[in-house]
């Protein structure tokens, strides 16, 4: 009972993470109806980016944060105008295959240079005692930190000027370019903002578990989840849809090998897209 | 690529195929592939054309999904890999002689993608290729954690199998003929869908998915049905691919390589066309051959199909298909 009171706990420490990646994927989808499918390897982008700054450059792991969300942010607006500008408008199967057509190049690259061995950046907190529990303190600041971000972004989104604008394309693209919206820039920043907030759920993924090049898979598949969870497209959907999929993993995780979990997950996003198309947690998009 | 046309040919032509320049053209491919490497027993040369046969037939049954219904299938080495895990588990573990594991494979991966695909076409577009790129991890996972298969150190056939098809020298020939034999039907099945009256839905699914259902094309089960039948060959294919090797692992089965190379055929080739699927499989197998070779390339493989899949996609859409058909509109009635 005790392992899995605190497996649970764990396990919504990680998801808020898990709805952080996938909040980057969400809000790309409401704001352009796009499915970014280069989503993966920015999350993968974001575990090599704290690597190679912690261990090349030697800048203190958590340091590195906002160096990796400003350079996912100005990565993804260059990856707007690659691979998305132009096929605005065209079938969304040419978007679908432009984005993954860049995923496989990051990857290639990625695999290129450092081939498919495990990566570890070693990142020392103290455990948190609570009792009886002991967290493992790097989750617990993973978690802050995705709470810090995601209020920044509640913020961005309701209380500035250009969130309003970012509100208004993604509810009517049209009608927010008649209202003098300049609109291929606000998507172009949406884009940068989704491409961020992926880059730095990488990177705190990377704090707490070693990874590959090829990790992005598996992490983009629990964004699929997630967002089906919560609903694409919603942003408040996707962190509480990922908090509940840290829920299901830590409590899978007390009856079944580690690695069942892919399988598990698929199963639960077919089924939840099946029987609850618009998500489980889809609130109302404001 | 108009509905129009094919409207009328699949009205007036369904049931004469055959007086069609086209079954021609696919019959004489069929044979120089077969002849060219027998004429002199060469081996290399077999070898070689025996890759362009999986990426044949890989690419055309893909084209039936991504090129008529217009549906992304991040997935479709799933039908290749399980078809291949299907007929080397029989063999090993069972000892069903190769016709019947093989016709056991087609027919359980089609049944399986057919389940799969009425509950998973239901979702529209991006949602759809959400779920075929999660099934190849979801996949790879289940077979590397799945004990009778071998889990994650795969299956392995002893020498012997290859007793009854005349010793292993006669029976790679077999299964050469054989693969040249799947292709042949890849082919054919792609344009005679083609030409009927399915394809014509599917194609109209792909143009207008409301517009066709609401002129009665009945969408969902279309898919299914586009879904489960692209699946049958690719699954003979996989078989007859992992008994010519006598092994068979979780990683070489379910290679994402391998079906992003078959989008990036058809997209080469030019989406919804048969002679494209083919002939994009032929040009890739070449530049892949180069690239191989080439110490400097082999390591960029990804990147490589990867950076031409982003260039087809932005500045030539229709492939090389397309292309002709610009050119010479009149090719549209010789090659499909």
């Amino acid at each position: 009972m005790l392992g899995i009171i605190a497996a649970i706990i764990d396990g919504v420490l990680i998801g808020s993470v898990y709805g952080l990646a996938a909040l980057g994927l969400t809000l790309i989808w409401g704001v352009m109806e796009v499915i970014n499918l280069t989503h993966g390897a920015a999350i993968v982008a974001g575990m090599f980016g704290l690597y190679l700054l912690a261990n090349a450059v030697h800048i203190p792991p958590y340091a590195t944060l906002p160096l990796i969300l400003i350079g996912g942010f100005l990565v993804g607006i260059v990856l707007y105008w690659i691979s998305v500008h132009r096929l605005m408008g065209r079938p969304p199967l040419m978007i679908l295959l432009s984005t993954f057509a860049v995923n496989l190049v990051v990857i290639g690259l990625g695999t290129a240079a450092w081939g498919t061995d495990l990566f570890n950046v070693p990142v020392s907190l103290p455990s948190v005692t609570w009792g009886r529990y002991t967290f493992s303190g790097t989750h617990i600041l993973a978690a802050a930190l995705t709470t810090a971000i995601a209020g920044a972004l509640y913020l961005f989104l309701y209380h500035t000027k250009l969130g309003k604008a970012v509100r208004a394309v993604a509810n009517n693209r049209e009608a927010a370019e008649l209202a003098g919206i300049p609109t291929t820039r606000v998507l172009s920043l949406s884009f940068g903002l989704g491409v961020a907030l992926a880059g730095a759920a990488g990177m705190l993924i990377a704090t707490m578990f070693p990874f590959t090049v090829l990790s992005g898979d598996a992490y983009q598949l629990k964004s699929f989840v997630v967002t089906a969870l919560g609903g694409l497209g919603n942003p408040a959907g996707a962190l509480v849809g990922g908090i509940a999929l840290g829920l299901i993993e830590g409590f899978a995780g007390q009856f079944m090998p580690v690695s069942w979990t892919l399988v598990i997950e698929f199963v639960l996003f077919v089924a939840v897209l099946i029987i609850f198309p618009r998500g489980i947690f889809a609130f109302r998009r404001a | 690529m108009s509905g129009k046309t094919t409207g009328t040919v699949a009205g007036e032509q369904r049931a004469s195929l055959r007086r069609r320049p086209f079954f021609w053209i696919i019959a004489a491919v069929i044979a120089a592939f077969a002849l060219a490497p027998a004429i002199g027993n060469n081996v290399e040369l077999r070898e070689s054309l025996l890759l362009a046969t999986v990426y044949i037939t890989l690419a055309s049954n893909l084209n039936i999904m991504l090129g008529y219904a217009g549906y992304i299938n991040f997935g479709s080495i799933v039908f290749f890999g399980l078809g291949g895990y299907t007929c080397v588990y029989l063999i090993s573990a069972h000892g069903w002689p190769l016709a019947a594991a093989e016709l056991a494979a087609g027919v359980a991966v089609s049944f399986l993608a057919l389940v799969f695909g009425l509950g998973i076409l239901r979702l529209r577009g991006a949602f759809f290729a959400l779920a075929t790129i999660g099934i190849n991890e979801a996949v790879q996972a289940f077979v590397s954690n799945f004990e009778p298969w071998g889990g994650a150190a795969g299956l392995y056939l002893p020498t012997t199998i290859f007793k009854p098809l005349g010793g292993p020298m006669r029976a790679l020939w077999v299964v050469y003929f054989l693969l040249v034999a799947v292709m042949g039907a890849s082919l054919y099945l792609s344009y005679a869908v083609k030409s009927s009256k399915f394809g014509l839905g599917l194609i109209a699914i792909g143009q207008n998915e409301d517009a066709a259902v609401v002129l009665g094309v009945p969408a969902p089960l279309y898919k299914a049905l586009a879904y489960s039948l692209s699946a049958f060959l690719p699954a003979l294919a996989g078989g007859l691919y992992f008994f010519k090797s006598a092994f068979i692992q979780p990683s070489d089965a379910f290679d994402l390589n391998l079906s992003t190379e078959a989008m990036v055929i058809v997209m080469l080739g030019g989406r919804s066309t048969v002679t494209g699927a083919a002939i994009g499989a032929y040009l890739y197998e070449e530049l892949r051959g180069y690239l191989l070779t080439s110490q400097t390339f082999s390591s960029f493989q990804l990147v490589i199909s990867g950076a031409l899949l982003l260039l087809i996609v932005l500045f030539v859409p229709g492939g090389l298909m397309g292309w002709i058909y610009g050119r010479w509109p009149r090719g549209k009635e010789v090659l499909e």
